[in-house]
């Protein structure tokens, strides 16, 4: 296998990762989001069922949680399209998304709580409802307190998504992996690389934060 | 729970609560209704037969199980020290005035944080493994990692003490070490001690793939019983039911820790905060 | 602190009720392989064995220890069973068979587990002195480590569900075909079989719970390794038995030691002739009947 090969495969390995950690993203910002809004909202039920669920699923290992995921669904007739990479890529995706949602809604709840009374009391005074006190006035600024911890969450994510790698996923780890199985002489070049496309990921998604942060971020 | 999230709504009203309690009613048979499928289906699946679940009644099945769990918290608790080590260095190298000092330390720093903490295992375990084992493949992979995430913490918690400590530090005559150890440290590892904590919750469930690595650790003995019984699935549900628990005592033990720090964030802080980090 | 007490006491009664009320002895495994009754062969120790020309064994002679890489995670091969700290399986019989002729006794064998990416830079590193873990020889390895043998030529083959009609590789065209991501095994169907769809796990038995669970159509990897599933999961599982490629298996050793080379291949050859490896293979993987002894290829 020469290097152009090598390039080949790690290359649809990198897009494999950008794939995986795009929709978990997605995911994982708008089922955080709502996890948060359950957490303080009227409802006792919700709030404690969003408590349960993140007290589980945020200790259990991501592994674990693939796990359940990838082996557990397809006993409950859950399965996603023809193809198995498709399945697989939803099972990971899922598992991710349910995974850092977790740690979405803890951040986001610990910005709720540095929004100063006033802005919620006012809220109600004017009439609005919780519903609308919350997207309105509340979360809009949660957000923009909580970019740079949201930063370290989503980089995590990032990161994260190398456990699919065990999970019928083709992205950099198994890439790398393949590339080490067939040049077993290259060990420690394949390393490398990987590290570098990580690190050249994580600098990019890091640039975009110091981005929104400078934009966004309310000092308080 | 703290006063913003009780001012978000208005204390509920007769019929509110009676909405609640219908609520409520209605989540639990649907909650119940979820659990009952999903047993139905695992059983229609045998995976609930009793020949899937009988090993776990045999005290070696069980023994090794508690092997497992044993090695992963000495791999979590041996990388934990080291990682608050690696921290604290670091922190400190970042904040070093001088350049030939602060540069490579923060290069060293941020390749460590940036690339995930599995392939830092791997490689550690490719590069070394044969001479320093798959123990301390994992132990080093998981302090560098976690060792340059905290450094970033305990560094935020220095910058984050008032300008005022280290000038009135100066001023009594401390040297730059002394103000360092005595003043800022300290005061900054008590600030950040929930963040510590969280992540070394994180430490914890990351040690999770040493078994990728051959280490014997609770997921590995998980594996492997499942591969001898044919029963990947009820093993990994008793391996999961073992990891929250034990994560949940360490969540625990960090909110008793930042109740008691806040209770005494008043006090004096000298060798106690010191103290307190060996604890975690 | 209440709660937390009450959880630390919570978890300790759960601690104490899972070591406490243990049934003794080992569970059953579901039919183990026919060489579980046999008896273990034992190995004549070649006590006047001089390779003092290989540095290997020169090093491992002096340790009085010698380093040998294996799976643990391969039934009938290479395989650890739970509480057990002993690999057992025919690569193991095959290092006790080669490691007798170079004057090393079974207890002076250290076992250390090698998963498929780290057999090259175990030895590489040199701190292992042969890997004997269904490793197949091929040229891209050999630039980097040298192989004796091959002992043992598996073939690559498909496990199905009992009642599959799945007679061979060519029945692959749109079905789910499973293995572990990177082995060669995975990589023949990926190249040769496009119509297959691959699933790719780390681990064998993920593909196997996927097997039961219908989530794939077959597994597949070099015959003994399947061989050893079928026997485990006898009535539900079956080996097709059409092996479509040849894997011929070696042990691994580090590169450039000639001398080490043609003492484990002069051993493997005994071995061969005088029995031995029959004794090992009908113990660890069961008839031996109608299986050849490959010809040991001295390149």
């Amino acid at each position: 296998m020469d290097f152009l090969q090598l390039l080949e495969m790690f290359f649809s390995g990198i897009w494999g990762t950008i794939k995986l950690f795009t929709v978990a993203l997605i995911g994982a910002l708008v089922l955080g989001t709502i996890l948060a809004g359950m957490r303080v909202s009227p409802t006792p039920v919700l709030r404690i069922a969003a408590s349960t669920y993140i007290n589980v699923v945020r200790n259990t290992p991501l592994t674990l949680v693939m796990f359940f995921c990838a082996f557990g669904l397809p006993f409950l007739d859950i399965r996603f399209g023809a193809t198995s990479s498709f399945n697989s890529f939803i099972y990971a995706t899922l598992a991710l998304t349910a995974y850092t949602a977790c740690f979405v809604a803890e951040t986001l709840k610990s910005g709720i709580s540095t929004i100063p009374v006033g802005q919620a009391e006012a809220a109600r005074a004017v009439g609005l409802t919780f519903g609308q006190t919350l997207s309105q006035v509340i979360l809009p600024q949660a957000f923009r307190t909580v970019i740079p911890p949201l930063g370290s969450v989503i980089i995590a994510l990032l990161k994260n998504t190398s456990i699919a790698s065990a999970f019928n996923n083709r992205e950099l780890i198994s890439a790398m992996r393949n590339a080490i199985e067939v040049r077993g002489d290259l060990v420690i070049p394949l390393l490398f690389g990987t590290a570098l496309a990580y690190l050249i990921l994580a600098l990019i998604l890091g640039r975009v934060f110091d981005y929104l942060e400078r934009k966004l971020v309310i000092l308080r | 729970m703290s006063a913003p999230t009780q001012v978000l709504f208005d204390e509920p009203g007769p019929k509110a609560r009676r909405n609640n309690i219908i609520l409520s009613i209605v989540s639990a048979v649907v909650l119940a209704g979820l659990i009952a499928f999903v047993i139905w289906k695992f059983a229609d699946a045998g995976q609930l037969d009793s020949a899937k679940w009988y090993p776990f009644s045999f005290s070696q099945i069980q023994l090794v199980l508690l092997k497992g769990m044993g090695a992963t918290l000495k791999v979590a608790v041996v990388a934990s020290v080291l990682a608050l080590v690696v921290g604290v260095v670091f922190a400190l190298l970042r904040l070093s005035s001088k350049k030939v000092i602060s540069v490579p330390g923060t290069i060293v720093l941020e390749f460590f944080r940036g690339v995930p903490v599995l392939l830092l295992i791997f490689a550690m375990f490719l590069i070394f493994g044969n001479t320093i084992g798959a123990f301390w493949s994992v132990v080093i992979g998981l302090t560098l990692y976690n060792g340059m995430v905290l450094a970033e913490i305990i560094r935020a918690g220095i910058l984050a003490v008032p300008k005022g400590q280290r000038e009135a530090a100066m001023a009594i005559g401390l040297r730059p070490g002394q103000v360092m150890s005595l003043v800022l440290m300290p005061q900054a590892l008590r600030a950040m001690m929930p963040t510590i904590i969280a992540q070394i919750v994180v430490l914890l469930k990351d040690s999770a793939l040493g078994f990728i690595v051959t280490y014997q650790d609770l997921l590995y003995q998980v594996n492997l019983i499942g591969r001898e019984y044919n029963n990947l699935l009820p093993t990994f549900l008793v391996g999961a039911v073992l990891f929250i628990i034990i994560n949940m005592i360490v969540a625990g033990i960090a909110r008793w820790l930042e109740k008691r720090l806040q209770r005494k964030s008043t006090a004096p802080v000298g060798a106690e905060g010191l103290s307190a980090q060996t604890a975690a | 602190m209440k709660k937390l007490r009450l959880s630390i006491a919570s978890v300790a009664i759960g601690l104490l009720a899972l070591s406490g009320c243990g049934q003794g002895g080992t569970p059953d495994a579901p039919a183990e392989g026919d060489g579980a009754q046999a008896e273990a062969p034992e190995y004549t120790v070649n006590d006047s064995a001089d390779f003092k020309d290989s540095k290997t064994w020169k090093a491992a002679k002096d340790a009085g220890e010698l380093k040998v890489g294996v799976k643990y995670d391969q039934p009938g091969l290479g395989n650890v069973k739970a509480g057990s700290e002993q690999p057992e399986g025919f690569d193991i019989e095959i290092a006790k068979m080669v490691a007798a002729q170079l004057g090393f006794s079974p207890d002076q064998i250290k076992y250390t587990e090698t998963v498929s990416a780290n057999r090259e830079p175990f030895l590489q590193q040199g701190n292992i002195d042969m890997v004997v873990a269904t490793y197949t020889i091929n040229d891209e390895r050999k630039k980097v480590v040298d192989f004796a043998g091959p002992y043992y030529v598996a073939g690559q083959d498909l496990l199905v569900a009992a009642d599959s009609d799945i007679a061979g590789p060519d029945d692959l065209a749109g079905k789910k075909v499973c293995s572990v991501d990177g082995s060669t095994p995975a990589q023949n169907i990926e190249e040769k079989y496009k119509k297959a769809e691959l699933v790719a796990y780390d681990t064998y038995s993920k593909c196997v719970t996927d097997l039961q669970s219908g989530s794939v159509d077959a597994v597949t990897t070099d015959d003994a390794i399947l061989r050893g599933y079928a026997k485990q999961y006898e009535g539900e599982f079956k080996v097709v038995g059409q092996p479509f490629t040849e894997e011929p298996y070696g042990v691994g050793l580090p590169k450039g030691d000639d001398a080490m080379r043609e003492a484990v291949n002069d051993a493997l050859q005994k071995g061969m002739d005088d029995g031995d490896w029959k004794k090992a293979f009908e113990y660890s993987l069961g008839s031996a009947d109608d299986v050849e002894m490959p010809k040991i290829d001295r390149y």
